[in-house]
């Protein structure tokens, strides 16, 4: 098996992380091990960092085949156009660069975000006020939407009829925001 | 308003007023991690994006007033001594991290020192706001008008799907920590927080010890807070911790009654001891101050003790951190020195206090 560091060395570090019930294998050579900090048993604990290095490095090396992934070496390559950060430094450091991170990378975040969110990787909360837009009308209109689903699936229709119209009401208010731009 | 101000003074304002479940929950707190959405990130920003962030604070929101939190004070890391900005950090109004990351990093403090704005921390802003007692609901909606009011004049860096982009992805989404302090010295003394806490983790939240090394609750004192920042919206976020805190304050009423109903004189003589042990000793290290301070907050609350206000404890509590200590000795202080300080400093506040 190769070292999903540098691809190169042979690996013989062999580390297994348990977070959240979520198993996570890391094989690393011993050069590896060391520079990338995860053979740090001396005076430093194993920090969070360290956790996520390990949790944004899972793609290396297939189980099975011991098939070095094609994603694994895209991944390595792709490399945010507006600070400058590659994907293998984001590993590392466990920290995104800049807000332009997050779509450079977005292939490769969903696995993440559900590990440490539980499972979750979609926003549902605050919209900032001044630059939300119309995001306060689509968060609104894909609630009525589930609302909607429900009432039908209930066999609730006169009340669905309401949600409906409502939903449709909104529609227009966006489509009129489109045009107006 | 000045430097001054927040050095003297170990508790701030706010920790004087009581808040509601005091006996048990010392005080919420609600964060919110922002990012300007056109520069990059602390962690790869050059000085000059630092300074630009800086600035908008300086022009922007200096001397302003939100609501009741007037006068904002703007206090520069690189203006502190590290003693200084050690005395910051006991008493909360910025993170270690910040102080370890002077570069063009600044905080801006209310005047009651209720509000604390973290800029150029590991985001671009870090918000926080204090109540005294169990008032999650009250934080969160304070905090966000707070970060409304920021929002007229900073584009964050936002994504409709992700959220609030963070430089942690623990920490986008809502970009919300919420947290509550809590005294479970009943729970402790059981051991029932030690069983309690795997069920807690399970809902997304976390428990910690503060004031100690790892999971080690010094003083008895906890820190509950959400570990899970995506896919749920703030209030359910506090709406969990807010049951949890609720479950977590029935069960250490009925240990403490329990305590009390099988045995009370053992507990008073715990409590009587340490009060002792505050009154008269010459060399007290952090972990025993701690320790009896908790007794005596127990002892108050449960009536043994009547003539010392909480608040004292309180304030004791941040006092006796090495920090302050040395901040009030105007001296740097070995561990040795620093013990012998704490407990004349301990002594000379609760003697204070009998003769009133």
């Amino acid at each position: 098996m190769e070292c999903q560091e540098c691809n190169q060395r042979p690996a013989t570090v062999h580390l297994t992380q348990v977070i959240n019930g979520q198993k996570t294998e890391v094989h690393v050579c011993e050069q590896c091990a060391k520079e990338k900090g995860y053979m740090n048993y001396g005076e430093e604990a194993f920090t969070l960092n360290d956790l996520l290095s390990g949790l944004f490095n899972t793609e290396g090396t297939h189980p099975i085949s011991g098939q070095k992934s094609q994603s694994y070496s895209h991944s390595q390559q792709l490399k945010c156009p507006t600070c400058g950060l590659t994907y293998k430094e984001f590993a590392r450091l466990g920290k995104f660069g800049c807000a332009d991170c997050y779509k450079t990378f977005d292939d490769k975040l969903n696995p993440i975000f559900r590990r440490v969110h539980s499972g979750n990787t979609q926003h549902d909360g605050k919209i900032p006020h001044r630059q939300g837009g119309d995001l306060h009308l689509k968060k609104e209109a894909e609630d009525l939407k589930a609302t909607l689903q429900k009432l039908i699936e209930q066999e609730e229709f006169e009340e669905a009829a309401k949600v409906r119209d409502k939903i449709r009401s909104l529609d227009s208010q966006l489509h009129r925001g489109e045009d107006g731009e | 308003m000045s430097l001054q101000q927040f050095m003297n003074e170990a508790i701030s304002p706010w920790m004087k007023q009581d808040g509601p479940d005091s006996d048990i929950v010392l005080s919420s707190r609600i964060r919110f991690a922002r990012n300007f959405s056109q520069y990059p990130f602390p962690i790869v920003a050059g000085e000059e994006t630092l300074e630009k962030v800086l600035e908008v604070f300086k022009n922007e929101f200096k001397h302003q007033s939100f609501r009741d939190y007037k006068d904002f004070e703007i206090v520069q890391m690189n203006d502190l001594q590290s003693i200084e900005k050690r005395v910051l950090v006991e008493k909360h109004l910025i993170s270690p991290h910040l102080a370890d990351h002077s570069k063009h990093s600044a905080a801006m403090v209310s005047q009651n020192e209720q509000v604390s704005i973290m800029i150029n921390e590991e985001d671009h802003i870090r918000i926080q706001l204090y109540f005294p007692g169990f008032q999650l609901d009250r934080a969160l909606e304070q905090a966000s008008q707070l970060d409304d009011w920021l929002e007229e004049k900073i584009d964050y860096a936002f994504d409709e799907h992700r959220g609030y982009l963070t430089a942690c992805p623990t920490n986008v989404g809502t970009g919300m920590r919420a947290s509550v302090m809590m005294h479970l010295p009943a729970l402790a003394m059981t051991q029932q927080i030690n069983r309690m806490t795997p069920a807690i983790n399970q809902l997304g939240l976390v428990v910690r010890g503060i004031y100690g090394e790892g999971s080690e609750a010094l003083g008895n004192i906890f820190q509950i807070s959400n570990q899970i920042t995506l896919g749920k919206s703030e209030e359910d976020i506090v709406e969990d911790l807010h049951s949890v805190v609720k479950q977590l304050i029935d069960q250490e009423r009925r240990a403490r009654q329990a305590i009390m109903n099988r045995s009370a004189v053992q507990l008073e003589d715990r409590i009587f001891r340490s009060y002792g042990v505050l009154k008269n000793s010459r060399i007290i290290e952090s972990k025993e101050a701690a320790k009896c301070l908790s007794d005596l907050r127990l002892g108050i609350d449960l009536g043994f003790i009547d003539h010392i206000p909480k608040t004292i404890l309180n304030e004791l509590m941040v006092l006796t951190q090495p920090g302050f200590l040395q901040q009030y000795a105007k001296a740097t202080l070995n561990p040795d020195e620093r013990d012998i300080r704490r407990a004349s400093l301990i002594r000379e506040r609760l003697h204070l206090e009998n003769k009133e």
